[in-house]
């Protein structure tokens, strides 16, 4: 039994057939990628993991419940954090407040109304916010204004954002996309460094074949919204479908 | 001190001051000098600071913290207002009913209005929130005759039942025998000073609502309101349901207008539709962004600049244009009344409404963004400060 | 039925108002992607430019009348408006008579330049701004433009009649083959209908059949892809916001013999043209349409009096009720599009 079980899931967009009989299995403690030429299904399949989508049928199971019907932040509070393609931060606010969000939410729920009680006097969520921008290294930014961050820095505060609520699943959304390959690296290093230190499960949806190869563990390759395979890396590199599947995008 | 940093309580204190001496610093000017007409230090004005400060103050929570514009404040100020004639003519004229009274009534009908209305967001949030104060007046207008005396307007009639007045009470708005209409008058030099009672319980009511309004801004729910104004999606997948947080944050704010509805018929006990009339709540917008939104000192400097407007060059005449550019050749005199006077008395408006042009176009973070650029002009050396300290967004 | 018929036509012509509002604020809305406040002003200003085009047809000049005395035997001075001394007695009476369809002529070029100054000078400069910011500067504006009406004109209704050659009223039963006076309609009114009638179809033919239109409606669906082939759309853009101006004018040209003009009138009609806009989709140019005249016949029915014996008040809330009805049954109105405004 994966941590993340997906089962039959369909879902239809007027005429078109999105995601057909999708079935997936996410083990704990790896890093599963999921890849696929574009308009295989990814980002469908994810939007109906964090509940932004509801399948039309099938069923989702996290840690032993379904994740049908709720919504995204309940899902959150289940466990599955979720990495967007841009960086989704909060832009109005400065480094570590984005990053103390996250904890009070972990802390205190989805609603608290704690609206007498200083956030300057909550020392233990600073500090463990802190802690969690060190492991980034962004310690010295966390006065900053997150307008005025680089590319990069928005994509590890976002990943601290995640991390820091210690979650089940963290889902990432092509984490690399539109990054030089520089950038790319780094983002594979951070990546890495955070399996390494945490110990967490990954759930990757990429494009960018030498992200997937030098990280995932699992991979399942989607094509027109259905599973083609779900092997090692090593397997899937030769993989006579796979080859079929991204004929023209000669990556692989 | 009493839960607020240094900077914060500094601030506090300023507020506390200006408030409660207000009557002084608010009238410079010796009575017989000409400059007179521009003294603000008289109770009807004072008054009107103190109860739109609160009003805006609470609307900042949710819009300047949140950033949902509601175009359809007043009704929760109405609503307040009527419901505080209604203790006076059920129990009696002492405040101490009327204006709990007043932010009970307010906020339930926030709940129902805030409800509906933060189903959506944007500009959809702006226009529901129009349409419920609209119908708000319309219902108080006509059909709720029964419950708001409809055109008349609602007061005290002699044949209420006021259960609770005793024989010789007062008959006009008073805390436990205190008549809110009892004023002193010092004199000192040219000067004159009043000081009404009805000033000071709005005065104390702006400094509790500004002192709660800081601890607002300081907590993890403030932080939260202004997540939400910043990224609504991120807080999503961060584990955190927006709606409860947008729905106490209007809840706030109605119950903040529904105590200045209060306090509007503590000063005048009666009350009528009009002050749920959209415009009301467009002046509210207008305060709020005038003076800064999302800061902590903006709320009042912002009501505190449009009332004074509507106050003072509201009294301005062409008498006074003439006595004041008398000094210039005749034709430019002429020609600067003919330029000035649409702009005053009746045509206050035409200020205001190019005022708050220029604001929103050159000063989108309003007085208290000017002031910071001011500031920031006089101590280049020095680290920059924000004066008030309330202003830097983040913080 | 003659009932029935009677409160459709008195919906009719506030409808029409709605739906030409409402089209030029979905106009702007939908090519600019500006939230206009200030567009009630312009139904305002078009509204004055009727009062001014009466005024300049009764300038007058004295004539010094010998065969008539006033009371102290001095020779009568009578005031003559200069366009009955120039096209004589009965030429000139007519045109005055006739100042609210000629003020049409002089609206056109009037709101076409307002329209393009307030563009180029003021509304282009809040295309990235946030859309709180639009509704902000143009509610500011519009407050501005009503308060120069008021400081020229005063605060009081000013009296604009229709054409008094017309007849009053037209026995409009008579057409559906009903018995005379059976169904009595003001003439204005039903001259107002289709003048609308005329102006929306233009709009949409407008829109349908030039190439300029297909751009516009082409970057009302899409507006990066257009700009990414390289069309210039700003261009474009200033002459649909003068289009939509003269839109608003023109209604408020010819609804002035129905309602006497004052300066607060923009602000009343601004509000309902935005519950309408709601209520049709923002961004839909038939649900505006729609919506506009949907909602002035259901008002008009709302103040029968046996729906208010029934709801007494429904008429003072009606469209509000249904405001918030269909917006929170049907997000996006009667007739939207999916991704519009939903930051």
């Amino acid at each position: 039994m994966g941590i993340l079980e997906v089962k039959g899931v369909n879902k239809r967009f007027g005429g078109l057939q999105a995601l057909g009989d999708v079935n997936l299995s996410v083990q704990e403690n790896t890093v599963h990628a999921i890849i696929g030429p574009t308009g295989a299904g990814k980002s469908t399949l994810l939007n109906c993991l964090v509940g932004k989508l509801i399948p039309d049928s099938g069923s989702v199971m996290f840690d032993g419940q379904s994740v049908l019907g709720r919504k995204p932040f309940e899902i959150n509070q289940m466990g599955i954090s979720r990495v967007f393609q841009t960086p989704e931060i909060f832009t109005d606010l400065s480094v570590i407040e984005n990053v103390m969000i996250p904890c009070f939410a972990k802390r205190d729920g989805a609603f608290r109304m704690h609206a007498i009680e200083s956030v300057s006097s909550e020392k233990g969520i600073r500090e463990q916010a802190e802690t969690m921008l060190a492991d980034v290294n962004m310690l010295d930014k966390r006065d900053m204004h997150t307008a005025s961050l680089s590319r990069g820095d928005k994509r590890r505060l976002e990943m601290a954002m995640c991390l820091v609520q210690d979650p089940k699943l963290l889902l990432l959304d092509e984490p690399t996309a539109g990054m030089a390959r520089a950038d790319t690296n780094n983002t594979i290093d951070l990546l890495k460094e955070i399996k390494e230190k945490r110990n967490i499960t990954m759930a990757i949806i990429e494009h960018d074949m030498h992200v997937v190869f030098s990280m995932a563990e699992r991979i399942t390759v989607l094509a027109q919204g259905t599973p083609l395979v779900e092997d090692t890396p090593d397997n899937i590199k030769g993989h006579p479908k796979v080859r079929e599947a991204y004929l023209g995008e000669a990556q692989v | 001190m009493i839960g607020l940093n240094k900077k914060d309580f500094g601030l506090f204190l300023i507020v506390c001051f200006m408030a409660l001496a207000a009557p002084i610093l608010l009238n410079p000017f010796p009575v017989d000098s000409a400059m007179s007409d521009f003294n603000a230090g008289y109770p009807a004005l004072m008054q009107k600071f103190a109860i739109f400060g609160i009003v805006v103050i609470g609307f900042n929570i949710l819009f300047g913290l949140t950033g949902y514009l509601s175009f359809g404040h007043a009704a929760f100020l109405g609503a307040g207002s009527y419901a505080a004639v209604w203790m006076y003519k059920l129990l009696s004229f002492n405040v101490i009913f009327a204006i709990p009274a007043s932010i009970i009534v307010a906020g339930l009908l926030s709940v129902v209005i805030g409800h509906i209305s933060l189903r959506r967001s944007g500009i959809y949030f702006s226009i529901l929130t129009l349409a419920f104060a609209q119908m708000s007046y319309a219902l108080a207008y006509s059909v709720l005759t029964p419950i708001t005396n409809g055109e008349t307007g609602l007061q005290v009639y002699n044949n209420d039942p006021q259960v609770l007045m005793g024989e010789g009470a007062l008959a006009e708005p008073h805390l436990f025998g205190l008549n809110l209409n009892n004023l002193t008058k010092v004199q000192v030099g040219g000067w004159e000073f009043t000081f009404e009672v009805g000033y000071y319980l709005c005065a104390i009511f702006l400094i509790l609502a500004f002192y709660m309004s800081i601890r607002i801004f300081r907590s993890p729910f403030g932080m939260m309101l202004r997540a939400i104004k910043s990224n609504q999606n991120r807080l999503n997948y961060t584990g955190v349901s927006p709606k409860p947080y947008t729905l106490a944050a209007f809840i706030i704010s109605g119950l903040y207008a529904g105590l200045a509805g209060g306090l509007m018929a503590a000063m005048d006990p009666l009350t009528g539709a009009e002050r749920m009339f959209w415009t009301e709540s467009g002046e509210i917008v207008l305060m709020s962004i005038l003076g800064g939104v999302g800061t902590l000192i903006g709320p009042i400097l912002g009501a505190g600049a449009i009332e004074y407007m509507s106050a003072i060059v509201s009294a301005i005449t062409s008498a006074d244009l003439k006595s004041w550019f008398g000094w210039l050749p005749d034709w430019l005199e002429t020609i600067v009344i003919y330029v000035l006077y649409p702009f005053v008395g009746k045509g206050w408006h035409l200020t205001l409404g190019v005022v708050f042009m220029l604001v929103v176009i050159f000063l989108p973070g309003g007085l208290v963004e000017g002031g910071q650029r001011i500031g920031k002009l006089f101590s280049r050396k020095k680290p920059a400060t924000a004066p008030g300290g309330s202003a830097t967004p983040a913080e | 039925m003659q009932d029935i018929i009677i409160q459709i036509l008195n919906g009719l012509d506030k409808g029409s108002a709605y739906a030409l509002i409402a089209l030029g604020l979905t106009l702007i809305f939908g090519t600019l992607g500006v939230v206009n406040f200030a567009h009630g002003a312009l139904f305002l200003v078009g509204a004055f430019v009727a009062v001014t085009m009466q005024r300049i047809l009764n300038l007058s000049y004295e004539v010094i009348d010998e065969s008539q005395t006033d009371f102290l035997g001095n020779p009568l001075k009578v005031d003559t408006p200069y366009v009955i001394g120039w096209f004589g007695e009965s030429a000139g009476n007519t045109l005055i008579d006739w100042a609210v369809p000629l003020a049409i002529f002089l609206a056109i070029p009037v709101m076409l330049i307002i329209g393009f100054v307030m563009e180029r000078g003021l509304i282009k400069h809040f295309y990235k701004r946030p859309h709180a910011d639009q509704i902000l500067v143009t509610f500011g504006l519009a407050i501005v433009i009503g308060e120069i009406v008021k400081a020229f004109y005063g605060a009081n209704p000013i009296q604009t009649p229709a054409p008094s050659s017309l007849p009053r009223t037209i026995d409009f039963g008579t057409w559906l083959g009903y018995e005379a006076n059976a169904i009595v309609y003001p003439t204005w009114r039903l001259v107002y209908f289709f003048f609308s009638a005329i102006i929306i179809a233009g709009v949409f033919a407008f829109l349908q059949f030039t190439t300029f239109g297909m751009v516009v409606r082409a970057g009302m669906a899409d507006r990066e892809t257009v700009g990414l082939l390289g069309i210039n759309i700003d261009k474009r853009f200033t002459i649909m916001f003068g289009l939509a101006a003269s839109v608003a004018g023109l209604a408020g040209v010819m609804y002035t013999p129905i309602l006497s003009p004052h300066y607060n009138l923009g602000m009343d009609f601004l509000v309902l043209s935005f519950v309408v806009v709601v209520v049709g989709g923002m961004g839909s140019l038939p649900g505006a349409v729609l919506a506009g005249f949907l909602l002035g016949i259901l008002q008009s029915f709302a103040s029968m009096n046996e729906v208010k014996a029934i709801l007494p008040g429904i008429d003072q809330i009606i469209i509000y009720l249904i405001a918030i009805i269909v917006l929170l049954v049907r997000p996006r109105g009667l007739m939207g599009r999916a991704g519009v405004m939903e930051d």
